[in-house]
């Protein structure tokens, strides 16, 4: 352990050196010895981390989550299984600070907050972005301001090639934990203006798989992960239109799954019966209009339904009390942005954006929550030469009205601001440095406030704030055996204010929630991506890196103050290499994520030590005269380490995956 | 030139996975006991020290045992896990009950579903009794009697009764079980019966307000007294009653102590002031404390009072004289030693990180602090010292 944190904090000390000293030209030339950083989107002036097409579907066995993993600054919170919830933690603010946004329309979750992002497949999906801050478009909706970190998942847009105009991709994919998953992507050009795709998958899995604990010159018990089955139905349809100087774009989106609850392995009790059934339904849309070169028109409406099911049987299991809950929530949003550019190098922008949310549950004493929420942003960008510099500033009005009981909800209003930077220096490199400031608030959700085992409780939002430093340097080389370098390194300093916490009331099994946490990230985030053409082979690796104190502040005088955040590792990192030679294509992947506490006690008892996993796959096409035939294999966790990211979670060994898509 | 500097990326990549991968692939060790001086150590009469059992967060596995040894003074944390290496996955998960009786120590681990039995000289494992959710522990003669939550499921699985679970002690197998009212608590044996606090806690707000009576020589219950609702805890007080406590609703229905004469089987005596999360019998006193929630005020209220069963008054609502109280977070357990009146005051703080044990003299004075496991719960005093490893 001694040795392996040696090398890899010998590479931060390197790193943090050189970034710091970015203001200096003769350093930036020894970034590339310790290699930083990432994409081609220097468009951008937050940090962005982006994978697509091929490389997204080579380090995504299940789901996008798979793949997530391999951005900087981020843990996955993975309860294991194809089943097990897999949430996204960005820089330590926590999940429910991550916006997860859908074909442009952001996926909500009044109830938790949470976006199990286990559930949305690669599928049909073109590509997987992280923005630090906010992506830095002006012409955005209010809500895209809203949030500390957000991940923006598009799915494909269809595409013909000439004369063509349908195009088909049936797929087929199993393998360990009895997994199988059929899929069928369909394309069609309606007219010239208008296209279509339709998609739809299925997936079964018994969730099997074995595990081990084992402590040195002690015990070494296996078991079988049991209940971890989900049975699966995804369909999607959308529509993409052109229209003069804009576009319009709709969607329906369907989910329907069975799923057991694998829950926690204790002494005693591995085994556990309890399921899920869930029903997700949106429609969103979209459209976006250019009226002459000084103003932009965008507007997204979407409706979406959620129906939750869960049932414990002490008749399953006589250890268990009964409970049989159903949540349906249900969410109507609709935005307008507006975009004026009255000079080139000035662009202002004022989004407002109104949301609805309601919760029905079958709880008793259940207070029937409904939420309304007006979020206006306005926003501007200057661009003079080099020098870009924006800044915006998010209203949000929140009232929840109580439809049961005699609770009374004041309302809240929060003002969050942001100011993003950028500069290039020389115009010949594309060398950026870039810096920001945002507050966000995140409003207490209605398990937070209104959960029924402790009435409601009044709640202050939860308040972010950040400040990063970064740069980025990109390389391109038409020709020769190198052909680019993508760096990106940035420091960042968080504060989490009014930290929502769960407190135990009379006992254990009674809980309230308390604004009591104070919690402050000291972080650096690197990421560097290569591109080298050796003969006829195309390699391409990339690393990332990331430490990260996340420190609980939130007691002086507990004798935990100062306590590493639980789950947030130290030093974390991964690297992927990439080489496709003619119609082959393989991959590797490494991630590796450093010891941890389960607690804010950072003690023996609560210690959590890394894991690491190889992945590899490898991808053969077969082009025939009008189709093609992609096969795929994969195998995850090459060295079988039995491992746990959430404690009392064991995580599958060795496994496998074959896909094969044909291609028309 | 900045093309061959960006070609060493592959080594140095490879090395770093290599290194990473061999050497963080072997830590993974029972975790160690740790101890720590509190006194200077003391002499003994016949209690030689006390085990102390953290029940830990549901769902993460972390119940442990902690020691205290009069003698030389040392507050032990976690002595389970190296003791019994061979045990998988170490004591389990919630700690709910603790006892010792004959040579045998008894830790009930309701989450892992089991009664762990223990040598208590060595806190090594002899056995374990499978009894699902199981709570509580009480013995007679030859027996140990467990309540349990997991009675038999009738058509509506809302409303579950619960049952006692009894125990050979000597081949530590199950002889025969008892349903009792809904979700059973903790229990007194008082002439030959069996007295069991019913909770009804999963049924909230329907809570059960009945005592179970269990005569021992059947293993039938012959009564059920209507005591209060939501009732949790029972001891006998020097006076030959049943103290119960009651949680109360967590709305207007506050906790409270139920007065129970054994002879009659009725309730001779509410006592309402007394808030009751735990309590502990010396003499002819019990030390209660309380830290009730309210979901109206979304406040708790703490009390440590002093009962004296003689007058049955409350003598005392603040046995710590120093001022001390203000430090305690999360009042949880108390126990007094019946031979030097030591009272042991533990703190639960926050429930996820560990918590604190803290030792006053009959006069309400801190005489040490110990930082415990996370929710230390429940104390067993012990004639024998513990052996050192």
């Amino acid at each position: 352990m001694a040795i392996c944190m040696a090398a890899i904090s010998g590479v931060t000390t390197a790193m943090a050196q050189d970034s710091t000293l970015t203001a200096d030209t003769d350093s930036i030339y020894s970034l590339d010895e310790v290699m930083i950083v990432a994409t081609r989107t220097s468009d951008e002036t937050v940090p962005v981390q982006m994978l697509s097409g091929e490389k997204l579907r080579s380090l995504g066995t299940h789901s996008i989550a798979d793949a997530i993993r391999y951005f900087s600054g981020v843990q996955i919170k993975d309860y294991g299984g194809i089943g097990g919830l897999k949430t996204i933690n960005v820089r330590s603010l926590g999940s429910q600070h991550v916006g997860v946004f859908y074909d442009g329309v952001e996926l909500g979750n009044a109830q938790n907050g949470i976006v199990d992002l286990g559930r949305f497949s690669l599928d049909n999906m073109e590509s997987v972005s992280l923005y630090n801050g906010q992506k830095s478009a002006v012409l955005q909706s209010a809500k895209d301001y809203a949030s500390a970190n957000a991940v923006y998942l598009r799915t494909k847009r269809p595409s013909f090639a000439t004369g063509k105009n349908n195009n088909w991709n049936f797929g087929l994919k199993g393998g360990s934990f009895g997994t199988i998953n059929p899929s069928v992507l369909w394309e069609h050009r309606i007219s010239d203006g208008i296209s279509m795709s339709a998609s739809t998958e299925f997936l079964y899995t018994t969730g099997r798989y074995k595990f081990t604990y084992a402590k040195q010159n002690g015990y070494d018990t296996t078991g079988i992960r049991q209940n971890g089955d989900v049975r699966m139905t995804r369909a999607e349809v959308a529509l993409f239109g052109d229209i003069d100087d804009g576009y319009w774009k709709a969607k329906a989106y369907f989910y329907d799954s069975e799923r057991g609850y694998p829950g926690a392995v204790v002494r005693g009790e591995f085994i556990h019966q309890d399921r899920q059934w869930d029903d997700n339904f949106f429609v969103q849309g979209s459209v976006r209009k250019d009226f002459t070169g000084y103003y932009s028109l965008l507007v997204n409406a979407k409706y979406a339904y959620d129906y939750l099911h869960y049932l414990s049987d002490p008749r399953m299991d006589v250890t268990t009390m009964f409970v049989d809950n159903h949540y349906r929530q249900q969410e109507a949003y609709i935005s307008a942005a507006n975009l004026f550019k009255p000079f080139s190098w000035w662009d202002i922008s004022l989004a407002a954006d109104f949301q609805w949310n309601n919760l029905d549950a079958d709880l008793r004493d259940f207070v029937y929550p409904q939420r309304y929420a007006v979020y206006t942003a306005g926003a501007t960008a200057f661009r003079f030469g080099g020098f870009r510099l924006s800044a915006s500033l998010l209203y949000i009005y929140v009232h929840d009205m109580l439809r049961a009981g005699s609770g009374k909800i004041d309302d809240r209003h929060n003002l969050s601001p942001s100011v993003i930077a950028s500069w290039q220096p020389f115009q010949d490199i594309d060398l950026n440095f870039r810096a920001f400031y945002k507050k966000t608030y995140r409003m207490p959700t209605f398990n937070e406030l209104y959960y029924t085992f402790t009435g409601v409780s009044w709640l202050e939002p939860e308040e972010t704030v950040q400040y990063d430093a970064g740069a980025t340097w990109n390389i391109i080389r038409p020709t020769g055996w190198f052909r680019g370098l993508d760096l990106q390194g940035d420091f960042y300093f968080n504060q989490i204010n009014n930290k929502i916490v769960a407190m135990p009331t009379s006992n254990q099994f009674r809980w309230t929630m308390m604004n009591l946490g104070y919690v402050e990230i000291l972080g650096a985030d690197v990421a560097a991506q290569a591109y080298f053409r050796i003969g006829p082979v195309d390699i391409s690796p990339r690393v990332s890196y990331t430490w990260q104190r996340a420190r609980d502040l939130t007691d002086p005088t507990s004798p935990w103050y100062g306590g590493q955040v639980p789950y947030i590792p130290v030093h974390s990192c991964s690297a992927t290499l990439g080489a496709a030679f003619r119609d082959w294509s393989f991959n590797y992947s490494f991630i590796y994520t450093g010891a941890r506490y389960e607690s804010v006690a950072n003690i023996p008892e609560n210690y959590s030590p890394p894991w690491y996993t190889h992945d590899i796959s490898l991808t053969k096409s077969f082009i025939f005269s009008g189709w093609e035939l992609q096969a795929t294999v994969l195998v995850n966790n090459l060295l079988n380490q039995q491992y746990e990211v959430v404690q009392c979670y064991p995580m599958p060994g060795t496994n496998f995956m074959i896909k094969v898509n044909f291609i028309l | 030139m900045k093309q061959n500097k960006a070609y060493a990326i592959l080594p140095v990549m490879l090395t770093i996975l290599l290194s990473a991968t061999l050497s963080c692939s072997r830590e993974n060790k029972i975790t160690p006991s740790s101890g720590s001086g509190v006194t200077g150590g003391s002499e003994t009469g016949a209690i030689k020290g006390f085990f102390l059992l953290n029940e830990g967060n549901m769902g993460s596995n972390k119940a442990t045992l902690d020691y205290f040894d009069y003698e030389t003074g040392v507050y032990t944390r976690n002595i389970y896990a190296e003791r019994n290496p061979d045990v998988a996955l170490e004591l389990g998960d919630v700690g709910n009950d603790l006892a010792i009786y004959g040579s045998k120590l008894y830790a009930v681990i309701n989450c892992s579903n089991l009664v762990e039995v223990m040598d208590a000289s060595t806190a090594r494992h002899i056995s374990d009794i499978q009894v699902p959710n199981c709570r509580y522990l009480a013995f007679d003669g030859n027996y140990a009697y467990v309540s349990s939550y997991a009675g038999p499921v009738d058509i509506n699985p809302e409303y579950r009764r619960g049952i006692v679970v009894k125990i050979d002690t000597v081949s530590l197998t199950i002889a025969d079980t008892c349903t009792v009212g809904y979700q059973p608590e903790e229990m007194v044996v008082v002439n030959g019966r069996l007295y069991v606090a019913n909770s009804g806690g999963y049924m909230a707000p329907d809570y059960d307000s009945t005592v179970s009576v269990i005569d021992l020589a059947t293993f039938e219950v012959i009564r059920e007294i209507d005591v209060a609702p939501n009732l949790h805890q029972m001891k006998i007080g020097g006076d030959g009653m049943i103290y119960v406590s009651s949680r109360g609703d967590y709305y207007g229905l506050q906790s409270s102590t139920f007065i129970i004469d054994p002879s009659t089987d009725e309730v001779v005596e509410e006592l309402p002031l007394l808030q009751n999360s735990d309590m502990a019998v010396k003499g002819d006193s019990i030390y209660v404390i309380s830290h009730s929630w309210s979901n109206i005020t979304l406040d708790y209220k703490t009390g440590y009072a002093i009962f004296d069963t003689r007058d049955r008054v409350t003598v005392n609502r603040n046995f710590i004289t120093d001022g001390t109280e203000s430090e305690i977070t999360t009042p949880y357990c108390i126990a007094v030693n019946p031979e030097n009146g030591d009272i042991f005051l533990t703190d639960a703080k926050d429930h996820v990180t560990p918590g604190m044990i803290h030792c006053y003299g009959p006069d309400g004075v801190r005489k040490w602090s110990a930082v415990t496991g996370d929710i230390p719960a429940h104390i067993a005093f012990t004639h024998k010292r513990l052996e050192s490893l």
